[in-house]
């Protein structure tokens, strides 16, 4: 974890900012390591998807209705030609489930960047104007968060229909407010800092002091908050997808599979198991690094889990 | 204290309008045509205007949202485009089951979430506290449709091909009618609602304990001589357990989403169930209904946390 002291003045002492310190000791977090491996390789197999459906020899909307199903028209179990066997239209479900990857990882992704933008700029404001500014948007904050997200997730999507850019929407307006928030607290506290001050006896503009001078002292909350956000984004599209609310067939995602595995796992396990299983370790590496992440920026000892 | 349960109360009174208010955008305002989504993809232009007409959507908006403000202070949530039955009665019928759900369930993760916190805390880096915090990050990162998915699969399907029948895989039984068979039904669907979220009770439970238990008065109270339980459930759990209280606060709109997917899987004919078989019918009075009523119940149950936490944390009354 931490460097040895200099010993016998032959080192030469080098200054190292926190940041250093902080990448240092991720680099040591063997957890992390292999959660970082897990997450670039599902980020390679997403990219490549439409290279791998070639390599397999089939396409994620390829029905084969007479050899990708048995007899009785059921699915096929996990075989050479199937590697994650088919689902009910003969479908193979390891394309399907590689396919899906891209799906996952764009509205984690895109969601969280979108609410990370809107709450780093809400919160900013917020917390550097103060006075009604910071009321209202408090307030707007306030109410954000108690809402039924879900149920108004589920409703909005009954009326302008389901589709991504819709999920993406829904995703990223319940979750900006708790980015707003943070950022908000982090921001009151570092505006009487004395170099905030010191910006301003230059003649530094607020846009400038916000942006410039407070922003850069954001980043490491913010990073150990979209490593949360990332995992629950994937999670909120997958639930909605499941209920048959999100992305719609035949364009595959590990919720909708899931919801039309259901049918069929008294016959099929592997049709249940296999978007299951992606999307768990998914979620799961995405959690085990943000929590090291969150180590290596805060390393105080005991506060190890704490949120 | 009553200034700040007034003060509370007034709080949740303006976000429940608010959330009212947005619903009304949401389905009246908003540029997109109810209207033609209710009447069908090959409606004529007339019967659009009738839908229109009976929706009162050809009014003026503040006219409509007279209208709508009125009959909702009147508890008047109109009647189901599908089975014409009020809207009210339709949600009244399966108020029961889904209290049943998230009560049973809410109780459930505080139990299991806080005990295991407390465990992890008072055990630093024993096997017990190793296996706590993996268990709760493996739960945390867990889709709570998937949990039911496994716990269907392994403790309904897979007990059933055994031979064992213990856990129903769906419907529900009234507690008035056999409290056996109500806790019978519903014991899979807390246990999948509850394990999610106690994760994330573990983890804050033990945090805070840590903090607690490092601090001068659990130090005094030890040297008082007083018995380590007591020190632990007595001085150090009580302040311990404020954060939790927040978070409690912050996860019903959670539970609530919780119940919608742990209904579907399980077959419970409850207010989830009811909101998403309203929404894939497009029965638009029965989705209002249900957003309002979760509305209403995520203030309330707000406004009670708060006066908990005020009773818990005498601090927070100043503010």
């Amino acid at each position: 974890m931490l460097e040895p002291p200099p010993g016998g003045g032959s080192s030469p002492v080098v200054a190292k900012s926190p940041w250093r310190l902080a990448w240092q000791r991720l680099r040591s977090d063997r957890v992390a390591l292999a959660c970082a491996a897990t997450i670039v390789l599902i980020v390679v197999v997403a990219l490549s998807a439409p290279l791998i459906a070639d390599a397999v020899g089939h396409k994620p909307g390829e029905a084969d209705q007479s050899g990708g199903l048995t007899p009785e028209g059921l699915p096929l179990g996990p075989s050479w030609s199937h590697l994650f066997g088919t689902d009910y239209l003969g479908r193979d479900v390891f394309v399907r489930v590689v396919f899906a990857a891209r799906i996952s990882l764009l509205a984690g992704v895109v969601a969280s960047s979108l609410a990370i933008v809107a709450g780093v700029v809400v919160g900013l404001f917020a917390g550097y104007a103060g006075g009604l500014v910071d009321t209202v948007l408090s307030r707007t904050m306030d109410v954000i968060l108690s809402f039924p997200f879900l149920l108004f997730g589920i409703a909005l999507v009954s009326i302008v229909g389901p589709s991504l850019t819709v999920v993406i929407g829904v995703i990223t307006f319940f979750s900006w407010a708790s980015v707003g928030r943070i950022v908000r607290g982090q921001t009151i506290s570092l505006k009487e800092r004395e170099y905030v001050e010191a910006a301003r006896s230059l003649g530094a503009s607020d846009l400038r002091i916000m942006f410039v001078e407070i922003l850069p002292n954001l980043v490491a909350p913010v990073l150990v908050y979209l490593t949360l956000l990332i995992p629950s984004a994937i999670v909120f599209e997958a639930t909605l997808s499941f209920l048959g609310l999100g992305v719609i067939p035949p364009t595959p995602t590990w919720g909708n599979m899931l919801a039309e595995s259901l049918g069929f796992y008294q016959v099929a396990w592997w049709y249940v198991l296999f978007p299951a299983t992606a999307l768990l370790i998914t979620t799961l590496a995405f959690n085990l690094l943000g929590d090291s992440v969150r180590d290596a920026l805060d390393p105080r000892g005991e506060r190890l889990f704490r949120q | 204290m009553a200034e700040f349960v007034v003060r509370r109360i007034a709080l949740g009174a303006v976000v429940l309008w608010v959330m009212t208010a947005v619903v009304f955008v949401m389905f009246f305002v908003a540029p997109h045509n109810v209207a033609n989504l209710i009447a069908g993809r090959q409606a004529t232009p007339e019967t659009v205007a009738l839908v229109k007409h009976r929706l009162g959507l050809d009014q003026p908006v503040l006219h409509q949202y007279r209208d709508y403000m009125w009959r909702l202070l009147h508890g008047n949530l109109g009647y189901s485009f599908y089975n014409s039955t009020s809207v009210r009665s339709l949600i009244w019928q399966r108020v029961p089951v889904s209290f049943s759900l998230a009560l049973g369930a809410a109780a459930l993760w505080l139990l299991i979430g806080v005990s295991a916190g407390v465990l992890a805390a008072t055990r630093p880096r024993s096997l017990a506290d190793r296996a706590v915090t993996m268990g709760a990050l493996f739960f945390y990162s867990m889709p709570s449709f998937l949990l039911g998915v496994v716990v269907f699969y392994l403790l309904f399907y897979r007990l059933h091909l055994a031979g064992i029948g213990w856990f129903p895989g769906n419907g529900y039984v009234a507690f008035t009618q056999s409290p056996w068979r109500w806790a019978q039904h519903l014991v899979l669907p807390w246990f999948t609602l509850a394990l999610v979220t106690a994760a994330t009770y573990a983890r804050l439970t033990r945090g805070s304990m840590l903090d607690v238990l490092g601090e001068e008065y659990i130090r005094t109270a030890r040297a008082k001589g007083l018995t380590e339980r007591r020190v632990i459930y007595r001085h150090g759990l009580r302040s311990a357990l404020t954060p939790v209280v927040t978070q409690f606060g912050i996860d019903f709109g959670t539970l609530l989403g919780g119940v919608i997917i742990v209904e579907n899987i399980f077959g419970l004919p409850g207010l989830g169930q009811l909101a998403v078989q309203s929404v894939v019918q497009q029965d638009l009075p029965v989705v209002i209904g249900t957003i309002i009523l979760a509305a209403a119940f995520i203030v309330v149950a707000n406004i009670v946390v708060d006066a908990c936490y005020g009773i818990l944390d005498p601090r927070v009354r100043v503010h």
